[in-house]
């Protein structure tokens, strides 16, 4: 929510609880700021962690700004037993369904659009213009991966000529829940970046929010809570990445796993664990690749890291 | 025969010549265009599983081995890489040409090391193995058309580890898209069946490709696990078992490696009470009993509605009566030698512990013959979900019935499995096939038909029966860097 008063910045008020006598207000008596609980997203309701624990999360400077979740592996088998009740219905509807849902997404954000600027200039410490320009890169994504949904089947499936006489048909499938580890260091357009795929294709998430900077993460959960997205097809978990991150691979009712928040040990760990059940597995890029571009195209990679090829035979003729 | 049969005609033998293959006493590994022995003289034996006779005498990769393999196709790689894709096609349909060519002697090869019909391997593997080859050659000079970006790169040198069921079907499926792709490879076939591979090295000089762009090197699971774990590897791909598939994914964890697994299968063949019966049997019969029953994607679990189970298991014995065992090198023979005493031990494991579980063992009584491995076509009733045969891939002409009453509960059944290879579906509904089979999470769905493969058609699994496609524009993504 912006704050009421028009044009003035909510964001020195966020800071008085850390003291910081440059930020106290002078001439008249401020109005006392309402601060947000931010709380985790699962199965479309907004939980505590089970564990009752919190950590407290800082901008950039080290600054307080809220008390954060700090999820539990209890909350991370909650949020996969909510992510596998939602694939059913989620990977039914049609994708013209899924299209429109993902764009009511991009709706509900833009007209959030100050508030994440704000979330997100304080997470990553960048100035005004920069963090609009990531939190609108965000919002187009959404508009991308809208566009996605009943496009895809028809670029990577189809028809196969197959040497008789039958119909041989491959279809994308969606591979289940996904567990994804977003983005450290985009802690909103790389957010969105990861999730929008995974879930336009009909998977459903589990997703850790980055550790240092989860609070656009868990904002961006009471938007996809008001924009028509089932409960349970996206569950935002915030805490630490390794303690959220090992149940998840380990889990074996989670089908594939994306890695890209994983440091380089971590990554290695969380695959070895996924190999159990042979979860699907994006890997991190390669310390050695530059950092990812998360304004680029995205191109179509994440779209298919969790999909199914299913092909049908029948007989022709007859 | 049964009592059934008033009358028996029987068969005379009807074997295929030997005469048209020659298999050497020895095979080293070929490394970098050359056949040489293993560094430290290792060797082992491979026998025809029909008779148990030697057939030949094949080195055994050490890590020595396994390195300079890997060598030789990291220095071929660059000049493979950098041909023109026009060129590297052109050697790919030579091999198609040459398979084509040599197709009778290849056949009667497989038959001998794998002990599968001559019928099978002179009508389905061969045929199949060239298609492939052609199939591929045809995409080396459209890579960038393929939809993975307009300079899709090749990965570099992959290894590859396959398996016994249909060894240089599985050969032709990782080497041919390897090599359109501008990989080199390093291959090694299963311990059992070496002998195709060995012989493919023979096409390979043939065609004339450049050294080093195909190195075959034989052994056993240490030998793949070296190569695997090799780190001058760029690919691995393995087709085998969830067990292996699952040690070999941990193993390039935090690698580069990119890796594609085609892994174990419990097939539901699903026949509803519209099917037409008579050709459901026939289906029934191609899926559990194609290859002995070494096949991953085998129908091994047969799901049959209520109402027409009597009928189904009535009309269903009578056809496993007539089912030929014996010499793989009869042309009439439609059930030959089990692939090795591992396996036969196995399978026999899997069915003792069937009725130990209180499932109903039937099978046609057949003259098995005196020597090598040989395993009856085995039906068992009264199944229940838990029962290790339901859950458990047995690998073999084994056959597991049970039955369901709605729709759902097939889907239910089917897919109540860790495995996610394949899937049949028996019904005259249309609507019935296209709503059961987006509900069967199987990568493979074979709907009034079973067991039928293309190189055109994307084969492989969900979930525990690993990932990625082998076959059609799919294949061509687990050889190229499409990063």
């Amino acid at each position: 929510m912006s704050d009421k008063k028009s044009g003035k910045p909510r964001k020195p008020e966020q800071h008085d609880p850390a003291g910081g006598p440059e930020e106290a207000d002078t001439a008249q008596a401020a109005r006392l700021a309402v601060f947000k609980t931010y709380k985790l997203y699962v199965g479309g309701k907004f939980p505590r962690s089970e564990s009752g624990r919190v950590y407290e999360v800082t901008d950039s400077r080290e600054r307080r700004l809220a008390n954060a979740p700090l999820a539990s592996r209890k909350d991370a088998r909650d949020a996969c037993a909510a992510a596998r009740k939602a694939f059913g219905g989620w990977s039914g509807t049609t994708a013209y369904n899924r299209g429109q849902v993902l764009y009511r997404v991009a709706e509900m954000l833009e007209g959030r659009r100050e508030q994440f600027i704000r979330e997100v200039a304080e997470a990553e410490g960048l100035p005004g213009p920069q963090a609009a320009a990531v939190v609108e890169a965000a919002i187009d994504r959404w508009v991308w991966y809208a566009g996605w949904t009943d496009k895809i089947s028809q670029v990577v499936g189809g028809a196969n000529p197959v040497a008789g006489p039958y119909l041989n048909l491959s279809t994308p499938e969606p591979t289940g829940v996904v567990a994804v580890l977003a983005p450290q260091e985009s802690s909103f357009l790389g957010l969105v970046s990861v999730i929008a795929p995974v879930i336009s294709t009909g998977n459903t998430a589990v997703v850790v929010a980055a550790e240092k900077s989860p609070l656009p993460a868990l904002s961006l959960g009471e938007v996809l809570a008001t924009s028509d997205l089932p409960g349970g097809v996206v569950n935002i978990l915030s805490g630490r990445t390794a303690e959220i991150a090992t149940p998840l691979a380990d889990h074996r009712d989670v089908n594939a796993i994306d890695l890209t928040g994983a440091d380089f040990g971590l990554a290695v760990e969380l695959e070895v664990a996924a190999a159990d059940n042979l979860k699907r597995v994006l890997r991190p890029r390669p310390p050695a690749v530059d950092a990812p571009d998360w304004f680029a195209d995205p191109g179509t990679d994440r779209l298919t890291a969790f999909l199914e090829t299913k092909t049908v035979w029948h007989p022709t003729g007859g | 025969m049964t009592a059934a049969s008033h009358q028996t005609f029987a068969y005379a033998p009807a074997p295929e010549s030997r005469a048209v293959v020659d298999i050497a006493p020895s095979y080293g590994h070929f490394i970098d265009g050359e056949f040489s022995e293993a560094a430290d003289g290792k060797v082992f034996k491979t026998i025809s599983p029909s008779s148990e006779e030697v057939l030949s005498e094949v080195a055994q990769a050490g890590t020595e081995d396994v390195d300079r393999a890997v060598k030789a196709a990291r220095k071929a790689f660059t000049g493979w890489s950098a041909l023109p894709g026009a060129e590297r096609g052109k050697y790919l349909f030579r091999i198609a040409r040459i398979i084509q060519e040599r197709s009778r002697e290849f056949a009667v090869l497989e038959s001998l090391d794998n002990g599968k019909p001559i019928r099978e391997t002179r009508d389905v593997d061969l045929p199949l193995v060239a298609a492939h080859f052609f199939y591929y050659a045809g995409w080396a000079d459209k890579l960038r058309y393929a939809g993975f970006g307009p300079d899709p790169r090749p990965l570099g040198v992959a290894g590859q580890v396959i398996p016994w069921n249909f060894p240089l079907m599985m050969l032709a499926w990782k080497v041919a898209p390897a090599l359109a792709a501008g990989n080199t490879v390093v291959l090694k076939p299963a311990e059992t069946t070496p002998l195709s591979a060995l012989f493919f090295a023979d096409v390979v000089r043939q065609a004339g490709l450049p050294r080093g762009v195909v190195n075959i090197i034989t052994g056993d699971g240490s030998t793949g696990a070296a190569l695997v774990g090799h780190p001058g590897i760029d690919k691995v791909a393995f087709t085998g078992s969830t067990e292996v598939g699952k040690a070999i994914a941990r193993s390039v964890a935090g690698t580069r490696k990119k890796l594609t697994l085609e892994l174990g299968g419990k097939a539901a063949n699903i026949v509803f009470d519209d099917a037409p019966i008579d050709e459901a049997v026939e289906g029934i019969v191609n899926g559990i009993f194609f290859n002995q029953g070494h096949v991953c994607c085998a129908g091994s679990r047969l799901l049959v509605q209520e109402s027409v189970a009597e009928e189904v298991l009535a009309s269903l014995k009578r056809r496993m009566q007539t089912l030929r065992v014996g010499d793989p090198l009869d042309k009439n023979t439609d059930i030959g030698a089990i692939n090795s005493a591992g396996q036969l031990a196995r399978i026999t494991a899997l069915a003792e512990a069937g009725e130990a579980e209180g499932a109903e063992r039937w099978a046609p009584s057949c003259e098995l013959p005196t020597a090598g491995y040989w395993f009856r076509p085995t039906l068992f009733t009264q199944v229940t979900q838990a029962h290790r045969i339901a859950q458990e891939e047995i690998f073999g002409p084994v056959l597991s019935m049970l039955t369901f009453r709605t729709p759902q509960e097939a889907v239910e059944k089917a897919n109540n499995t860790p495995y996610g290879l394949s899937a049949g579906i028996w019904t005259e509904k249309g609507s019935r096939i296209l709503s059961v089979a987006s509900r069967l999470r199987a990568g493979v769905v074979w709907a009034n038909t079973f067991n039928k493969f293309d190189p055109a058609s994307p084969f492989g699994g969900y979930k525990e029966s690993g990932f990625g496609r082998e076959g059609g524009r799919h294949g061509l993504e687990a050889y190229l860097d499409v990063r």
